[in-house]
């Protein structure tokens, strides 16, 4: 079973609704060939509609475009796109079995029954649902609804895989379980692939480039680690993870200082007033009487880690994460520091 | 063409089938129909106010169709009340016996009453032999009105009981708890949650009993009720406007009596 | 819910024998030798016999009718109801309302309308066609709102997004797929439509021909005219026929229902 590689390109492609909401401002995107891009944003953010303009579902408002490789496929409906589509409630057709939901897309390509069969059966153990082939849907699991899913959209040989959510549907255990199957599956195809979903560990999990949306646009783009490190807002931050925010005025921003009680950190200017850091980038220790002081507001335990709200100087309580070893309580006078590099600047709140 | 929803063309060559029939079975012909009491002259279109023996078919018909929902309400409420309980016998048995009417043709509830009242009827067999002589009623006012509400019954039992079995335990429970007696208890915490079902079957009943036209004319009743008089028009007169006139004012009334019912219940009531 | 009202009890025990005599009568009736000796005047399958050769046709020509209505309002009335839920504007809305307007005018009226405008056309005014043309216009709007409703579905959308995506056009997915997954719609309209059809009688009465009666349209003729007990035979012949093929089309609903559901 061949399936191509194409890059996928939207070009300023927007969309507003008849009652006048603009649900996806003009947007454009690049989506290298091979690869898995990740649309990630709360609901509302635009990136199902983006997707569904990639799918051909929606059309975007005039001058916006799209391109599978050098074509442009703008005009085209979706059934002349050559797309696969996985739907977040899996669209799969109740009156036909696992087998003839996947063979549809060859059977209305004219694809004759034997070279149909070999496919299918491919695809069948590709996502492991040997054994299943006369089931109806409402006979299986969540999880293996999504996998008949999946092999549907490719045993027609798309040219590019679009997933709307294809984990939301299932209860949280199943979720991590089938996330890291999928991302195996998704690998293996090697296709280009666009994947939507609201939840960042799914995202990082699966994709290879990350596009974070919020409010009808695209904030950043980037590999996982990239975007978690090194956001340039402090939407992707905050979304992306937890983050503390730390405060300074002007003149200590113009110095490139942050004062927290006696003690006086470095921090360059261009971070701006305020700073995010990570949880897990601020470490505490012994009580020394050089160093940051910090007060334990809150100790509590959370199976794998150790939540502490901890507050030092004025800034407001910080979160961190230690290890479950931590033998500090609530009330403990502790020191507090943080790695330079661990500061990110906030250029938009 | 639009890529993303289905095209406008498919759409419409969907409609196309059902466009034209409707147009050239029901549209037009209905046009013609509004438009013919005028070859008589405009005042036709008002001769069911005019002339005197309309009106007073209209009158008829308007007060049986109101008695009949009335009763209709009040007798199915009660029954769908007591049908409602999980532990009557038979429940379910009880209520299918009950709704079964709901697929007869209304001659064959005239019949129905003729058999009941009529002059070889049961009721007259039975009055005979306890020695008040032959009564029958299937011909007059009562027959006409018992017939209607056979027709009725089914559907507003069937409606009642399902509404009475969603109803909130809570509110009753409530109620009871602050010392409501029986009949407070229907009044203010049963009533006002059936209300929803009971404006749409007034609405329901209201509007059979002022079209019905097969139980009357099964029971050539001495009552004229207004689809008769339409009907005689057109048949025995061969007043072919008249009819129309009639029947479109029939229709209007009709219509008028739900809008003003749906905003006297304080929502819109649908057929 | 204390409702162990004897009012109420007694209320419902009267409903009850209200309703049921009439039919134990007409029942019992048919079979009489003769209606006004009652019991003691014997009973006898002549009048049955008498109805079943005289006005059998009748039966056949209401149960062609109903399923000639089924069959017509099933093949412009579902596509009508797809065009109808994905439109987007309010004149789709207006559309299902204006459809709905047979149901809510009087009989009657549309009789006469429908005689105004095709009485001139001997061939078509004497045919059963006639009366399967206003039997169709009032029952549509039952198929249409029905299945149309069925097409809104959020999961009947995406199946046809997904059907789309693998490249379906309208008529492959509309065959393969639309069709099938509202299936048990179409058939519950289409129970509504031939339950309707076969009692259908103020309509029919104005459009009927002696040469096209339904059975309704025999009952009343046999009602005005013939004995008591040929009416009860005719009354019988009627719920021998017309509720077991209710009672078997409502079976079968339930089993589309179970296959197909969603």
């Amino acid at each position: 079973m061949e399936l191509e590689q194409i890059s996928l390109t939207a070009l300023a492609c927007a969309k507003t609704y008849p009652d006048g909401t603009q649900g996806l401002k003009p947007t454009s995107l690049k989506v290298e060939p091979g690869e898995i891009m990740a649309l990630l944003g709360p609901s509302g953010c635009g990136k199902t509609t983006l997707l569904r303009i990639l799918a051909g579902l929606e059309t975007a408002d005039t001058g916006g475009q799209v391109f599978f490789g050098e074509q442009e496929v703008t005009a085209r409906p979706i059934e002349q796109r050559r797309v696969g589509m996985v739907f977040q409630h899996y669209a799969l057709f109740p009156h036909m079995s696992v087998e003839r939901n996947i063979e549809y897309g060859l059977k209305v390509q004219g694809v004759n029954a034997s070279a149909r069969k070999k496919t299918v059966g491919e695809l069948i153990d590709l996502v492991r649902l040997v054994g299943l082939e006369h089931k109806r849907p409402a006979e299986l699991s969540g999880g293996q609804k999504q996998r008949v899913a999946l092999a549907r959209a490719v045993a027609a040989g798309p040219r590019v895989l679009l997933l709307d959510e294809p984990l939301t549907a299932l209860d949280s255990k199943l979720k991590e379980a089938l996330r890291d199957e999928l991302a195996e599956l998704l690998r293996r195809l090697g296709m280009t692939a666009v994947y939507v979903t609201h939840d960042q560990q799914e995202a990082m999990a699966i994709a290879d480039r990350m596009a974070v949306m919020r409010a009808g646009e695209i904030i950043q783009v980037g590999d996982p680690e990239v975007l978690y490190r090194q956001p340039t807002h402090a939407f992707v931050a905050n979304f992306l993870g937890r983050v503390n925010i730390l405060r300074r005025d002007l003149s200590q921003t113009n110095d490139g200082v942050l004062v927290i009680g006696a003690s006086t950190l470095h921090v360059p200017t261009h971070l701006g007033q305020e700073l995010l850091v990570r949880p897990e980038d601020i470490v505490i220790g012994e009580s020394q009487p050089n160093c940051m002081q910090g007060v334990i507001l809150q100790r509590s335990f959370r199976g794998d880690h150790i939540q502490l709200r901890v507050r030092v100087g004025e800034q407001d309580p910080l979160i961190l994460d230690v290890s479950r070893d931590v033998v500090y309580q609530q009330g403990d006078t502790v020191s507090v520091s943080f790695s330079p590099a661990s500061f990110m600047c906030a250029k938009e709140s | 063409m639009s890529s993303g929803s289905v095209a406008q063309r498919v759409l419409s060559a969907c409609l196309m089938p059902v466009a034209i029939f409707f147009v050239a079975f029901w549209l037009l012909p209905i046009t013609r129909l509004i438009a013919l009491p005028a070859a008589k002259g405009w005042e036709t279109y008002f001769a069911i106010l005019t002339d005197s023996r309309y009106a007073s078919s209209l009158i008829n018909t308007l007060l049986l169709s109101l008695v009949v929902t009335a009763a209709t309400l009040i007798l199915g409420l009660a029954v769908g009340l007591y049908l409602a309980k999980p532990n009557v016998l038979g429940r379910r048995f009880l209520l299918s016996l009950l709704t079964l009417p709901l697929s007869f043709p209304g001659v064959v509830v005239g019949f129905f009453i003729i058999l009941l009242g009529g002059r070889q009827g049961a009721v007259a067999d039975l009055f005979e032999s306890v020695g008040l002589g032959r009564v029958t009623f299937a011909y007059g006012l009562t027959g006409l009105f018992l017939a209607y509400l056979y027709f009725s019954l089914p559907r507003v039992i069937a409606s009642y009981t399902a509404a009475a079995q969603g109803m909130d335990r809570s509110l009753e429970e409530a109620a009871r708890s602050l010392g409501a007696n029986r009949f407070q208890v229907l009044w203010d915490a049963w009533l006002p949650q059936l209300l929803p079902t009971t404006a749409a079957c007034a609405a329901i009943v209201f509007a059979t009993s002022m079209g019905a036209f097969g139980t009357a004319f099964t029971l050539a009743s001495k009552f004229e009720v207004l689809p008769i008089t339409i009907y005689n028009e057109f048949t025995n007169y061969a007043n072919f406007p008249l009819a129309a006139s009639l029947s479109l004012s029939l229709g209007l009334l009709t219509w008028l009596s739900l809008f003003l019912m749906g905003r006297w219940t304080g929502g819109r009531v649908a057929l | 819910m204390n409702t162990r009202s004897p009012i109420l009890a007694t209320l419902t025990v009267s409903v009850l024998l209200f309703m049921i005599t009439p039919m134990v009568l007409s029942i019992t009736a048919a079979f009489l030798q003769q209606y006004s000796r009652g019991l003691s005047g014997g009973l006898t399958l002549e009048w049955l016999g008498h109805v079943f050769s005289q006005y059998g046709s009748t039966v056949y020509a209401s149960i062609l009718i109903a399923t000639s209505c089924v069959i017509g309002n099933a093949l412009i009335g579902v596509p009508c109801a797809y065009a109808l839920a994905r439109a987007r504007g309010r004149w789709a809305r207006s559309f299902e309302e204006i459809l709905t307007l047979p149901v809510a005018v009087p009989g009657l009226a549309t009789g006469l309308a429908l005689i105004l405008t095709y009485g001139e056309w001997r061939d078509f005014r004497q045919s059963y066609a006639f009366i399967l043309v206003g039997h169709m216009v009032f029952t549509l709007p039952f198929m249409v709102r029905t299945v149309s409703a069925a097409f809104q579905r959020a999961e009947i959308a995406s199946i046809e997004e997904a059907a789309r995506s693998l490249g379906a056009g309208f008529i492959t997915r509309f065959l393969t797929v639309l069709v099938p997954v509202v299936l048990p719609s179409i058939v519950a309209g289409s129970l509504m439509v031939f339950t309707l059809s076969i009692g259908e009688f103020n309509l029919t009465w104005l459009l009927h021909t002696p040469l096209t009666r339904t059975l309704p349209v025999g009952l009343a003729d046999s009602y005005a005219s013939m004995r008591i007990e040929i009416g009860s035979a005719y009354t019988l012949m009627f719920f021998i026929v017309v509720l077991p093929l209710l009672w078997l089309l409502n079976v079968v609903a339930h089993l589309v229902q179970k296959r197909y559901g969603t």
